[in-house]
């Protein structure tokens, strides 16, 4: 169960449809079993009335879509942020991505959303029903006679783990109360790829990347990744591939992709979401958050619209490139 | 029909591979099961099925179809075809043998693809009866029998024996080549695992989906729905479904150039893309809508239409637990084919 | 392995190239023996590659009658076009085909008096029938080809059409240029309307190429003049890449055009998704 009930938001965006202030909602549609929700626009009171959900599920971050969305359209389109969104939606902001006059954000407080493959671990195949009921779930199954309870903090997504933040750093309105900025550990991965020796680490990400299937949904659900066209999606690129022609190119576009949102990425985590070979993603871009912040001080992309990133912003202060260089041989 | 102790599985397995290579299910460390070439200390899986389907036997993402030497204004054309070795795919559920015939129908009608027909024909599949199917399952809308697959050698496992069945000639002498390891026994074991396998299927949340309104000549009908764009309007456009599918088998050809010699391979491609079918002068699906169309259009009824009624899907709901946004073939026909678009 | 796979072409060589217009050239092939690749009917298709640089599908635009060489005239629109236009002669290419469906010349046109309808480089397939129908004269009515581009120097073969096709007793050459040009004193405007002004009877059998702009005007100019879709043909062109139905991206619905089409009857495009 989540802080805030499905009634609240419906209400809401029933209310701010009907009075005109927004004339699209940008919400959950309910699936066919109750974890796998989608991502929908609502225009009516009486589609959102039978088709919004908001549950444990909903981990989906819509701020990417909204540069889509916004185009051509007349009017604001509700959004709902959970705080890592909010993230994300100020770091397209910064990069003017969207029209923030489209848009109206309500912030909505976020208990972390669980991963159904953790559930299915603990509760097994066959799930038939989640109930929530405070931070429990209780799992039905076809081949369990009673319903399995779990904790939601036990079967979180990867980044819910490692929440960096409960705080909403962008709304127009906040439903209940903000929370803090988090003392997340979610450095702590990243240094125990730092502590493995470099034929030990190259080992580890051959193993991940090789299961790479090319599907590009990290690319395309990245909020950083907003090219119109992608230099792997144009086949006068000379490096387009769907499918790896040797295992360097499988490496190549996870790694260029990384330097490619390096000091943009905000660590919202959906690449490692949605990946379907559960290929730790998120570890390439933490590397590169946890260096800039090693090398040029504390930065949060997505903190404050405007703020310019260590990497696109000059100071006499700035580490030396050859100490970069050498920072990365200490590490290595 | 024949039978050893699971505890004895492993005797079996290395007695097989050591004949003839064997693929078998294996968890990876991250528990989800992928197919491995069998050796001593590989476990068979007890999941449900892999996370990335069986058609990479036959239709691997990459193979190299040819090579060119350039020189000067000289092409040679090098045919690098080479004979393949029997391999066996031990443990396939139903779905997946059944994807087996729907690519048939696609790379081994004229003019047949000699790359596809000549890994099937060395392939010797070992299917396995399901007994705990899942909620994403719906392989029986689509008259799959979970509990009595086809292949080669059909295998049934309980908690503590397998059963082996041989369906082909190929089968038969492949099992009477471990003979000494299975021992000759009747089906009631299997047939009592089957009933009590066929009720769970017809209780599954997704085993009453309602096809009548696809399949062949429901093109027209279909075609310009509103719902298309409605349910893809939040779709990402990666090629994940695509990609999981045992049965999606379009491709792509490519190359690659070292030096003056040249590669042309083939990879698998996904009508998601934004640039399937982009030519130099325009695109015919220029939106998702259109893209997201083709590919459920496809299945549920281009497919049919050009194969006797035939779908392009199994059920096997790999489309369902990967898809990033949730969106999958169950929602199209329950939607597209419900209803709202009567 | 002895078995024929269709993915693995062979040699080609271009044995002369001729500019027809400032964009498009004609390429003469033969295989390193120096004969014809393969056999085709009217309409259908072949794959040309440059290792290296791509493949692509183009019409064969030489008649199946040559017996001694295939001819294809490529007009300049993308990577693999504008390396052929810097090819020369003795360039060996790759060639595998043929590909689709062709015309149905021994069978509908049997007998019919025929109308060919093209603009800018959709001659080139058309050359292919023309030149057929013409070598088998006696099987066929009365043949008309209206022909048109953007201006004298884009009209593809025009020595051909001037020289052979001009002169053919049953042969009604229409020439038209969209925009009036020192040096031209034949008909001026766009091929849809000419074809309307040509007001022709509605007995013949229609064959139409060109932009999607002006089949689609034409089709409706002809229907206007009283012709019925099933007497009115096309050939298409979408992205292919194996050119057998198995890659699955040149579909229209259920068929695809490499290998149910390219050629199709405008009651049967009716019958399709207007996805192309």
């Amino acid at each position: 169960m989540q802080k805030v009930s499905r009634e609240i938001l419906v209400d809401k965006a029933i209310s701010l449809l009907n009075q005109g202030v927004v004339k699209a909602v940008f919400g959950w549609r309910k699936g066919e079993f109750d974890y796998d929700v989608t991502p929908a626009v609502f225009t009516t009171e009486k589609d959102i009335k039978e088709n919004f959900v908001f549950n444990g599920f909903c981990g989906a971050n819509f701020s990417k879509y909204l540069v889509a969305k916004t185009v051509n359209f007349d009017g604001k389109i509700l959004v709902f942020l959970k705080s890592c969104d909010t993230y994300s939606f100020n770091q397209l902001l910064t990069e003017h991505r969207f029209d923030r006059e489209k848009v109206y954000a309500v912030g909505i407080p976020c208990d972390g959303m669980a991963d159904i493959s953790k559930v299915k671990e603990i509760a097994g195949d066959g799930v038939s029903k989640i109930d929530f009921e405070g931070d429990m779930m209780k799992v039905t199954t076809l081949y369990q006679d009673e319903p399995v309870e779990i904790k939601l903090g036990d079967v979180l997504l990867e980044r819910c783990y490692n929440c960096k933040s409960k705080k909403h750093v962008a709304y127009d309105e906040l439903i209940g109360e903000d929370g803090e900025v988090l003392d997340s550990n979610r450095f702590d991965e990243v240094a125990k790829l730092e502590a493995m020796t470099p034929d030990e680490r190259f080992a580890f990400w051959q193993g991940e990347l090789s299961k790479c299937l090319r599907c590009n949904a990290c690319r395309d659900v990245c909020p950083a990744c907003t090219c119109e066209k992608c230099v792997f999606d144009n086949p006068n690129s000379g490096v387009e591939n769907k499918a790896a022609a040797n295992s360097f190119e499988e490496k190549m576009f996870h790694i260029i992709r990384a330097f490619h949102v390096a000091g943009r990425c905000t660590d919202c985590g959906e690449c490692s979401r949605v990946c379907p070979q559960n290929i730790p993603l998120h570890l390439l871009n933490r590397k590169f958050i946890k260096d800039i912040n090693q090398f040029y001080g504390e930065y949060q992309a997505g903190e404050q619209v405007g703020s310019r990133a260590p990497l696109v912003n000059y100071t006499t202060e700035d580490v030396e490139p050859c100490d970069v260089f050498k920072g990365g041989e200490e590490n290595a | 029909m024949r039978k050893c102790s699971i505890d004895n599985i492993n005797d079996v397995l290395k007695a097989l591979s050591e004949k003839i290579p064997l693929y078998l299910p294996v968890d990876r460390l991250d528990g989800k099961a992928t197919y491995q070439k069998y050796q001593e200390g590989k476990v068979w899986s007890n999941a449900l099925n892999t996370e990335r389907s069986a058609k990479d036997f036959f239709f691997p993402q990459m193979e190299n179809l040819v090579e060119f030497k350039t020189q000067g204004k000289n092409v040679e054309v090098i045919d690098i075809r080479d004979e393949k070795q029997d391999f066996i795919i031990f443990g396939v559920r139903a779905c997946d043998v059944k994807s087996f015939e729907i690519l048939d129908r696609v790379f081994l009608s004229q003019p047949v693809d000699t790359f596809y027909k000549s890994r099937r024909e060395h392939g010797i599949i070992f299917s396995l009866a399901c007994s705990k199917p899942n909620e994403t399952c719906f392989c029986s809308v689509f008259n799959i029998d979970a509990t009595a697959p086809a292949g080669d050698v059909t295998l049934w496992k309980t908690e503590t024996e397998v059963f082996f069945k041989a369906n082909t000639e190929k089968g038969e002498k492949i099992l009477s080549e471990i003979d000494s390891l299975t021992t000759e026994c009747g089906e009631e074991t299997v047939n009592e695992q089957r009933e009590k396998t066929k009720k769970i299927l017809s209780k599954l949340p997704l085993s009453d989906l309602d096809l009548t309104n696809f399949g062949v000549g429901k093109t027209k009908a279909l075609f310009d729905s509103p719902l298309w764009k409605e349910m893809s309007s939040t779709c990402l456009g990666c090629g994940t479904c695509t990609f999981v599918c045992p049965t999606c088998q379009c491709y792509d050809i490519k190359e690659f150039k070292v030096g003056d010699k040249v590669t042309r391979f083939r990879c698998w491609d996904s009508c998601m893309y934004s640039d399937f079918t982009k030519m130099a002068h325009g695109n015919p699906r220029l939106t998702q809508a259109e893209r997201f169309r083709q590919r459920f259009m496809h299945k549920l009824v281009y497919y049919p239409d050009n194969n006797d009624g035939l779908f392009s899907c199994v059920g096997c709901g790999r489309c369902l637990s990967k898809c990033p946004i949730s969106m999958n073939i169950v929602k199209v026909i329950k939607r597209v084919g419900g209803k709202e678009n009567e | 392995m002895s078995n024929n796979e269709v993915l693995i072409p062979t040699v080609g060589v271009i044995t002369d190239v001729r500019r027809d217009t400032p964009d498009i050239k004609t390429f003469r092939v033969v295989t390193p023996n120096g004969v014809k690749p393969f056999e085709h009917k009217p309409g259908q298709c072949a794959m040309l590659s440059i290792p290296g640089v791509g493949e692509a599908m183009f019409s064969i635009t030489s008649s199946p009658t040559n017996t001694e060489y295939m001819e294809f005239s490529i007009k300049k629109c993308g990577c693999v076009t504008e390396w052929l236009h810097s090819a020369e002669v003795g360039q060996q290419i790759t060639i595998r085909g043929p590909y689709g469906k062709p015309f149905p010349v021994d069978d509908e046109f049997v007998g019919k008096d025929l109308l060919f309808v093209a603009g800018g480089v959709g001659l080139a397939p058309l050359r292919s029938v023309i030149n057929y129908c013409r070598h088998y004269r006696e099987r066929y009515g009365s043949i008309d080809i209206v022909y048109g581009s953007r201006s004298k120097d884009d009209l593809l073969d025009y020595k051909e059409i001037i020289d052979e096709w001009s002169n053919e007793e049953g042969v009604n050459v229409h020439l038209t240029i969209d925009n009036p040009q020192e040096g031209w004193d034949g008909h001026v405007g766009f091929v849809p309307n000419y074809v309307k002004e040509l007001n022709f009877s509605t007995n013949k059998t229609a064959v139409l190429c060109g932009p999607p702009i002006m089949i689609k005007f034409t089709l409706e100019g002809l229907c206007s003049l009283g012709f019925d879709k099933t007497q009115i043909y096309t050939t298409l062109e979408l992205r292919m890449k194996c050119g057998v139905g198995k890659c699955g991206r040149c579909n229209v619905g259920s068929k695809y055009v490499c290998k149910d089409g390219p050629v199709f009857r405008f009651d049967e495009l009716d019958e399709l998704p207007s996805e192309y």
